[in-house]
C-alpha cells in the first residue's frame, strides 16, 4: 500500500513535470501555427543551466532561478534568429528545420560541457523524506516540484485567461492576421510566447536534473513523451495537455511499477519476464492508439487544425 | 522524367552510371572502403526512395519510417539468430512484417492529418524502438551480432562485398522504376490528388483513405527491404537503427535531394552521407591553415555546422538538389 501510494505520488510528479513540456509545445503550435523539435533542446539547456550555475553560485535555489532567466533569454533568441523564419511555411519544413537545431543545440553542449554527463546535488534541506500520511514516507524534493509545476499551471491560467498578454494570445492563436490588423505588435507577441514555452521547457529540465543525470540527448526521449500528450490532449489546449500529461505520467509511472506483477499473474514467469519491459514501455502509445481511434483530434481539440 | 537532353536528366544519368561503374573503381583506386560506404548509401537511399513516395508524392509527413528498417534488419536478425539463414525465408518475413505494421500503423494515423500525423508516426516508431530494445533474448538494448548473412541460392554470395553491392544497387534501382511507375499510374494520380486537395478527391468520388493506406503499406514494405539490406550488410542489428533521429535523416535525405522527384532521394542520401563524411575534412583542411590544432579539434563537432546548413537549406533551397537542377535548365533557356 505504501509503495502504491508512493508510485502515485510519483506519477503526479512526472505528470506534472510532463505537463511543463507539453504546455510550452502546444501553446508555441497553438499560437504560432510551428511544429518545433526542438523544445526538448531547450529542456536539456536549461537542465545544463542549473547544473552551472548552481555551482558557481553554491546556492540551488538561485542556480534555478538564474538557468531560467538564462533559458528565457536563449529560447526567445532562437525565436528571433531562427523560428521567426519558419512562421508560414510548411509543417515539414519545420520539423527539418528545428532538427537543425537539435543536431546544433546538441553539439553545441559537446562543446562547451564535453560528453559526459553533469550531476546537480541537492541542498540538504530538500533531499530528505516527509512524513505525508502516518508511515508514509516521501522524498521532499518530489513533493516540491509538485508544488512548483502546480503553482506554475495556475499561473499559466491566470496569464492565459485573466490578463490583456493572455487575450492577446487568445485572439493569436484564432485568427493571426486579424490581431496584427487590430495593431498588435504580432512580432514580439510570438517572441515572448516562444520565450514563455523555452522558458517552461527549462524549468522542467533544471527540475528534473537532480533526479536523472544531465546529459545530451535527456531532451529528446521525453519530448516524444510531450508529443504523445499533445496529441492526446489535443493540440493547442493547455488544458488538455494538463489532463494528457497526469494521465501519461499515471499510466508510464504505475504501468513500470505494476505491469510486470500484473503479467505475471496471468503468464508464466518466464514469459512475463520477457515480454514486460517492452510492454510495459508500449502502454502510453497504446492509448495514444485508443484515444486516436476514439477521438481523432484528441481529447480537448480546439476545433482547428 | 520528361525527356531531351536537359541539365537534369545528364547530371542524373551520370549519377546513375557512376555507381554503376564504383566498384571498379574502388579496385582500381585501391580505395576498399568506398565500396562499403556506397553499399550503405545505397540502401538508405532505398529508404528514402520509398519515403518519398508517401512523403513527397502522398504528402504524408511520416517521421517514423525508420521503424520498418529496423523491422526489416531485426526480422533477419531475429531468424538469423534462431539458425534460419535462408534468405528465402528471411527476407519474405522481412517484407512481410514490415507490411504488417505498416497497416497497422497507417490504419490509425491516416484517421489524423497534418502535424498530427507527424507526432502520431513519430510516437508509434518510437514504440516499436522500446518493444525492440527490451527484447531480452535477442540483445536487448546491445544489439544482436549476425553470424551469417541471407543465404541465397549457389552463385550468389552475399558476403561477397561486390555481388552485395550489385545486389543493392539493382534493388534501388527496381525500386526507383516502381515508385516512378507507380505514381504514374491511376493510383499514383489518385495519391498526389490526394496531396493537393483530399476534400476534393473523396467528392469526385475517390476512397482516398483506401488509396492513401495501400501506399503507406508499399512504402513500408521497401523500406523493410532496405532494412533486411542493412542488416546483411552492418552484420549487425541495434536498436540503434529505428531511433527516431534516423527517421529524422530519412526525411532529410527525400527533403535535400528533391520531394516528388523519383531519383531525388538517392541525390539527397549521396549528399547527405558523402557530406557527413567529408564535413571533418573539409573544417580540418580549410581551418588548419588558420587556426592551425583548433581546427582539427573543431573537425570532431561537424554537426554543429550540418544543424544550421540544414536549416539554411530549409529556408532557401526548398526544392532540394533536383529543384536546383531544374532551376540552371530554366536559366540557360532565359
Amino acid at each position: 500500500m505504501t509503495l502504491f501510494i508512493e508510485q502515485c505520488l510519483n506519477g503526479l510528479q512526472f505528470g506534472l513535470l510532463l505537463f511543463l513540456l507539453a504546455a510550452g509545445l502546444t501553446l508555441v503550435f497553438g499560437i504560432m501555427d510551428l511544429v518545433n523539435l526542438a523544445h526538448g533542446s531547450l529542456y536539456m539547456i536549461g537542465a545544463y543551466f542549473a547544473a552551472t550555475f548552481a555551482v558557481w553560485t553554491g546556492n540551488f535555489v538561485l542556480g534555478a532561478v538564474l538557468a531560467l532567466a538564462a533559458t528565457l533569454v536563449v529560447g526567445m533568441a532562437v525565436e528571433v534568429i531562427a523560428m521567426r523564419r519558419l512562421y508560414g511555411r510548411d509543417h515539414l519544413d519545420h520539423v527539418l528545420g528545428t532538427y537543425g537545431l537539435i543536431l546544433f543545440f546538441d553539439e553545441l553542449v559537446r562543446v562547451i560541457w564535453g560528453p559526459e554527463g553533469l550531476s546537480l546535488s541537492l541542498p540538504s534541506w530538500l533531499n530528505t523524506s516527509v512524513q505525508i500520511l502516518p508511515g508514509v514516507n516521501y522524498s521532499a524534493y518530489r513533493l516540491a516540484i509538485i508544488a512548483v509545476t502546480m503553482v506554475v499551471a495556475g499561473f499559466l491560467y491566470v496569464l492565459v485567461m485573466r490578463t490583456r498578454i493572455g487575450m492577446l494570445i487568445r485572439a493569436g492563436a484564432s485568427n493571426r492576421e486579424m490581431v496584427g490588423a487590430l495593431g498588435v505588435n504580432i512580432k514580439l507577441l510570438y517572441t515572448l510566447v516562444f520565450g514563455l514555452g523555452a522558458a517552461l521547457a527549462g524549468l522542467a529540465g533544471l527540475m528534473q536534473a537532480p533526479i536523472l543525470t544531465v546529459q545530451i540527448g535527456m531532451g529528446e526521449n521525453i519530448l516524444i513523451l510531450a508529443f504523445v500528450i499533445t496529441v492526446i490532449g489535443g493540440i493547442g489546449s493547455i488544458r488538455g495537455a494538463l489532463v494528457a500529461a497526469i494521465f501519461v505520467g499515471f499510466v508510464d509511472t504505475l504501468g513500470r511499477a505494476f505491469f510486470p506483477d500484473l503479467l505475471r499473474l496471468m503468464l508464466s514467469k518466464d514469459a512475463a519476464s520477457t515480454a514486460a519491459p517492452a510492454l510495459s514501455s508500449m502502454l502510453i502509445y497504446l492509448l495514444m492508439a485508443i484515444v486516436l481511434v476514439v477521438k481523432p483530434e484528441g481529447l480537448f481539440s480546439t476545433g482547428q487544425k | 522524367m520528361t525527356g531531351g537532353f536537359t541539365i537534369r536528366n545528364i547530371v542524373t544519368v551520370a549519377l546513375l552510371v557512376a555507381l554503376v561503374l564504383l566498384p571498379l573503381y574502388a579496385e582500381l583506386a585501391g580505395q576498399r572502403f568506398l565500396l562499403t560506404l556506397f553499399t550503405r548509401i545505397i540502401i538508405l537511399a532505398l529508404a528514402a526512395v520509398s519515403l518519398n513516395l508517401i512523403l513527397g508524392y502522398g504528402g504524408m509527413m511520416s517521421f517514423g519510417h525508420a521503424a520498418y528498417i529496423g523491422i526489416g534488419g531485426y526480422a533477419v536478425g531475429m531468424l538469423a539468430h534462431e539458425g534460419i539463414f535462408s534468405g528465402f525465408v528471411q527476407w519474405p518475413v522481412a517484407l512481410l512484417a514490415s507490411a504488417l505494421f505498416a497497416l497497422v500503423i497507417g490504419a490509425l494515423s491516416l484517421r489524423t492529418r497534418g502535424v498530427y500525423f507527424i507526432m502520431i508516426t513519430l510516437a508509434f516508431a518510437q514504440m516499436a524502438y522500446y518493444i525492440v530494445a527490451g527484447l531480452a533474448r535477442y540483445g536487448g538494448d546491445d544489439g544482436l551480432t549476425i553470424y551469417k548473412r541471407s543465404q541465397f541460392v549457389a552463385p550468389l554470395d552475399l558476403s561477397n562485398k561486390v555481388q552485395f553491392y550489385y545486389v543493392c544497387l539493382a534493388l534501388l534501382y527496381g525500386s526507383i522504376y516502381l515508385v516512378w511507375r507507380l505514381v504514374n499510374s491511376r493510383f499514383g494520380m489518385v495519391i498526389q490528388g490526394s496531396r493537393s486537395n483530399d476534400m476534393r478527391m473523396r467528392a469526385i468520388g475517390f476512397p482516398t483513405y483506401r488509396y492513401k493506406l495501400v501506399c503507406f503499406v508499399i512504402a513500408g514494405t521497401l523500406c523493410g527491404l532496405a532494412g533486411a539490406l542493412l542488416a546483411n550488410h552492418t552484420d549487425f542489428v541495434s536498436p540503434g537503427i529505428l531511433y527516431w533521429t534516423r527517421s529524422g535523416d530519412l526525411i532529410i535525405m527525400v527533403v535535400l535531394g528533391g520531394m516528388a522527384s523519383a531519383v531525388g532521394p538517392l541525390f539527397g542520401a549521396v549528399a547527405l552521407l558523402v557530406l557527413e563524411e567529408a564535413l571533418p575534412f573539409v573544417i580540418k583542411l580549410l581551418g588548419t591553415p588558420f587556426f592551425g590544432e583548433a581546427a582539427a579539434r573543431a573537425s570532431e563537432y561537424w554537426q554543429i555546422i550540418m544543424g544550421p546548413l540544414l536549416l539554411l537549406v530549409v529556408l532557401f533551397a526548398r526544392g532540394g538538389i533536383m529543384g536546383l537542377l531544374a532551376k540552371v535548365r530554366a536559366k540557360e533557356r532565359a
